[in-house]
C-alpha cells in the first residue's frame, strides 16, 4: 500500500541509503581556522584602535565589531562575501560577519519592491530571529543573574 | 490514467537557456543562451517572464505561425501565482491556459495540448515552461546574495524557457501516449533533498505506464525523469526494483545531463526546475531521436509540491509525475 507508515519507514531507509554523508569535519575545521583566523584580526583591531585613538579596550572592541559589520555589508554589495561564507561556513557566518551579510543580503533582494513594501519588511527576513532570541535570552539570563544574587 | 494518441506531433521546439547552462555540456544544443540573468529586465520575476516570452516567440517563427493562427497556450512555472505565465500571455493575447505541478509542469501542458488535439478540439496549441534560478532562490531558500552552505543533495534551479509547437500535421516528433500520475508522499520532508521526495512518484507512474501500455522498460530505448538529481537517480532505480520489481537499465535523468555535474560544483546533485525537463529534451533528446540514435523515449517528468509554509508547519512533501511517451515518425 502506497503511503502507510511500515512503507514509508522501508524508504526512509533506502534513502538513506543513497544520501551522501556531509564532510562534517572538514566543514568543521575550516570554521574553526576561519573563525580563529577572524579571532585574531579582532585582536589586532582592538590593540590598534585602542593604541591609535587612545581609547579604553571597550569602546575599542566596539569600533571592532563596526568594522566587522561594515566591511561584511560592504563585502556583500560588491558580490563576492557570499562565496567566501559558502566556503568558510560558519568561521564567518557565526561572527557578527555573518549577521550582517545576512541583512544586508536580503536587503540587496528586496530593494526593487520599494523602500517600505521592500527593504523595510524584508531587510530582517533572516536576522530578525536573531534578534528576538538574542533579545530574549538576554533578559533570561539578565534575571537568572539577578536571582543568583550576581548583579550589581 | 493513460492515454493513447493517433495523430498529435510536436512539430517544433525553442529552448533558451541561462549562464550556468551555456556552460553544461548540452550548450550547443539549446536555440539561445544568455550570459547573465536579467535580460535586460529590472527583477528576476521580470526576467523569467521574458525567457517564456521569448521562447513562445521564437517557436511561433520557426514554426512559420503567427499568433492569431494560435488556438491555445498553456504555461506554467514555478513563481507564486505563476506570473511568469500570466505576465508572458498578457503581451502574447494568445487564449491561455496557466497550469501548476511545479517541475512535471511541462508534461501536464503536453499531456491536456495532446488530448484536445487528438479529439479535434483544437488544431494546434502551444506549451511553455519557464525557471529562474535566482528568482527559485529568493522564493524557496535564502536571498541571492546569501552565502549560506548547502548540503550535497540539493539540487539547483536551472534558468530557461522551453516551448513546444504541438498539432496533427505530422512532422518532427509523435506523442504516442501519455500517463497522468497520482501525488505521491513517503514522507520526506527534506527540501533539500527533492530526488528523494520525488522518486516515489516517478516509479509509480513509470509503473502504471508500463502497466496500462502492457510494455516492458526495455520497449523504450530510453527513459528519462526530470529532476532527481543523481542521488535521485540512485534511489529511483533502487525503489522501482524493490517496490515494482523492475530493472530500469536504459535510464537517465535530465538534472544530470544539463549540467557537468564533475566541473559545474554549485549545481551539487543537478539541475532542477520546470524548464530542466523540457529544456533537455527539446533540444539534445530531440536531436538525437532526429538522428535516428533513439527511436522511442518515455520522459517522465517529476514535481515537488512543496511550499515552505507547508514544510515550516512540519509537513512532508507531496510529489507528482507525469509520464509521455515520444517516438520518431516512421
Amino acid at each position: 500500500m502506497i503511503g502507510d507508515d511500515m512503507e514509508k519507514s522501508t524508504y526512509k531507509d533506502l534513502v538513506k541509503k543513497h544520501t551522501p554523508k556531509e564532510d562534517s569535519l572538514l566543514n568543521g575545521g575550516i570554521a574553526f581556522i576561519v573563525g580563529g583566523i577572524m579571532g585574531v584580526v579582532a585582536q589586532l583591531l582592538i590593540d590598534f584602535y585602542g593604541y591609535y585613538f587612545s581609547i579604553p579596550k571597550s569602546a575599542a572592541g566596539t569600533f571592532m565589531l563596526i568594522t566587522f559589520i561594515f566591511l561584511g555589508c560592504l563585502f556583500t554589495a560588491l558580490g563576492f562575501f557570499d562565496k567566501w561564507v559558502t566556503f568558510a561556513k560558519c568561521g564567518l557566518i557565526i561572527p557578527i560577519t555573518g549577521f550582517a551579510h545576512s541583512i544586508m543580503s536580503a536587503a540587496l533582494e528586496f530593494r526593487k519592491e520599494g523602500f517600505v513594501t521592500g527593504i523595510g519588511a524584508n531587510m530582517l527576513k533572516l536576522a530578525g530571529t536573531v534578534i528576538i532570541y538574542g533579545i530574549v535570552s538576554a533578559y533570561v539570563f539578565g534575571i537568572l543573574r539577578l536571582i543568583l544574587g550576581g548583579a550589581v | 490514467m493513460t492515454f493513447h494518441y493517433q495523430n498529435v506531433y510536436i512539430n517544433e521546439t525553442a529552448t533558451i537557456a541561462g549562464p550556468f547552462e551555456k556552460k553544461g555540456p548540452l550548450s550547443p544544443y539549446f536555440d539561445k543562451t544568455y550570459e547573465e540573468f536579467y535580460f535586460g529586465k529590472k527583477t528576476f520575476e521580470q526576467a523569467e517572464s521574458k525567457l517564456l516570452e521569448e521562447s513562445v516567440n521564437m517557436v511561433l517563427s520557426k514554426a512559420e505561425k503567427t499568433k492569431s493562427e494560435i488556438d491555445l497556450l498553456i504555461a506554467g512555472d514555478l513563481l507564486n501565482q505563476i506570473v511568469s505565465s500570466g505576465y508572458a500571455a498578457s503581451n502574447l493575447q494568445i487564449p491561455f491556459l496557466g497550469i501548476y505541478n511545479a517541475c512535471a509542469s511541462s508534461v501536464e501542458g503536453l499531456i491536456i495540448a495532446s488530448n484536445m488535439i487528438d479529439k479535434n478540439q483544437i488544431k494546434n496549441c502551444i506549451c511553455s515552461v519557464s525557471s529562474h534560478n535566482l528568482g527559485a532562490e529568493k522564493q524557496f531558500r535564502y536571498p541571492v546574495e546569501y552565502g549560506g552552505p548547502k548540503p550535497k543533495t540539493a539540487t539547483f534551479t536551472t534558468t530557461g524557457g522551453a516551448s513546444a509547437y504541438l498539432s496533427y500535421h505530422k512532422s518532427g516528433i509523435r506523442v504516442e501516449s501519455a500517463t497522468i500520475g497520482t501525488v505521491t508522499d513517503l514522507g520526506i520532508k527534506d527540501a533539500y533533498h527533492m530526488g528523494a521526495v520525488m522518486a516515489p512518484a516517478a516509479a509509480r507512474t513509470i509503473y502504471e505506464h508500463l502497466k496500462d501500455t502492457k510494455r516492458k522498460p526495455d520497449y523504450y530505448d530510453l527513459i528519462v525523469t526530470g529532476d532527481l538529481g543523481i542521488y535521485g537517480k540512485e534511489i529511483l532505480k533502487d525503489y522501482m526494483k524493490t517496490e515494482y520489481q523492475i530493472d530500469l537499465k536504459n535510464y537517465n535523468d535530465t538534472a544530470t545531463m544539463i549540467f557537468d555535474l564533475e566541473k559545474q560544483k554549485d549545481v551539487h546533485a543537478g539541475g532542477s526546475g520546470p524548464a530542466c525537463a523540457p529544456l533537455v529534451t527539446y533540444s539534445y533528446l530531440f536531436d538525437l531521436m532526429k538522428k535516428g540514435k533513439l527511436k522511442r523515449v518515455l520522459l517522465v517528468a517529476t514535481g515537488a509540491l512543496h511550499s515552505t509554509t507547508m514544510v515550516n508547519q512540519k509537513l512532508s512533501i507531496p510529489s507528482i509525475a507525469h509520464a509521455i511517451s515520444l517516438e520518431v515518425i516512421e
